[in-house]
């Protein structure tokens, strides 16, 4: 536990690139069934060049990352904001690092600055989380 | 511009039953191998009590009531024109397969930025399980273009 300090990177998840068979899963399997994100000719008609990723699905993406390093019980908040789309083919990368360490509840808890980023670094969620060590 | 009066309505509350099924089709979608997240004795030898709901999964469980999200009907909002802005988990608990779950929902703010061409609606719910515990606080901000 120690070895856990301010500015300590946590493992990074890389993702396949996303595929309308992803969304259709995630949309299943999530019960978000909004049409932007598995009909193309409704995206189009909404002014988009063609269906997106459910931004759920990349934040799920960070949880995966998070819970790879630290057991979920250990969890305390996690958030994020949606900063930019995620796009058929985009390749995602989660990564994330300690920014602070602190004594909460009576407990040693880790804040964390949580990304994810397309292969060209755009961002597209930028979040935090708060983990019990 | 959506009505502003809404602030404060607090939709139907409602209780579901999270899946072991769900859970694992859940864990598919999102690419999760791990298998405490889809099987019941790796979760017991895990430390957990079942196969815990990940982390984002409290969303899923808005979508499970009565009517797809009632925001869009109260607030009278084209579908195509709503995008999520940002999304809040706190964790009190650990929310399991098997569990019922109470979900409970209040729209707690709008405001606007870029001169109303975005309007922002900030949604607070809570997820309480059948033992009354309060295991999960969510908030969830959609962003509406108006054009």
């Amino acid at each position: 536990m120690s070895d856990i300090t301010v500015g300590t990177e946590i493992p990074s998840l890389n993702l396949p690139p996303i595929s309308r068979a992803t969304l259709a899963l995630y949309a299943g399997a999530s019960g978000d069934h909004n049409p932007i994100h598995i009909d193309s000719d409704f995206a189009k008609k909404a002014g988009m060049p063609d269906v997106f990723a459910h931004g759920m699905l990349s934040m799920a993406y960070l949880g995966r990352m998070l819970t790879d390093w630290k057991p979920q019980s250990q969890l305390r908040k996690f958030s994020n904001r949606f900063a930019s789309m995620t796009q058929l083919q985009d390749m995602i990368t989660c990564s994330g690092k300690v920014v602070e360490i602190f004594e909460e509840k009576g407990e040693r808890r880790a804040r964390l600055e949580i990304v994810a980023a397309k292969r060209d670094g755009t961002q597209t969620l930028v979040g935090e989380a708060i983990i019990a060590l | 511009m959506l009505d502003r009066s809404k602030v404060g309505h607090e939709f139907s509350s409602f209780s579901t039953n999270v899946e072991k099924g769900r859970l694992k089709f859940f864990a598919k979608a999102i690419g999760e191998k791990n298998s405490l997240y889809s099987d019941k004795s790796a979760a017991l030898d895990g430390g957990y009590n079942n196969i815990p709901a990940p982390p984002t999964f409290p969303f899923v469980l808005d979508l499970e009531g009565p009517e797809f999200w009632p925001v869009l009907d109260l607030l009278d909002m084209d579908i195509a024109r709503v995008l999520h802005g940002s999304q809040e988990f706190e964790y009190l608990g650990m929310i399991y397969a098997g569990d019922t779950i109470t979900v409970t929902s209040i729209l707690k703010d709008m405001f606007d930025k870029k001169g109303g061409a975005l309007e922002f609606i900030v949604m607070e719910s809570s997820y309480t399980n059948q033992h009354g515990e309060l295991v999960s606080k969510a908030v969830n901000t959609l962003v509406y273009r108006s054009h």
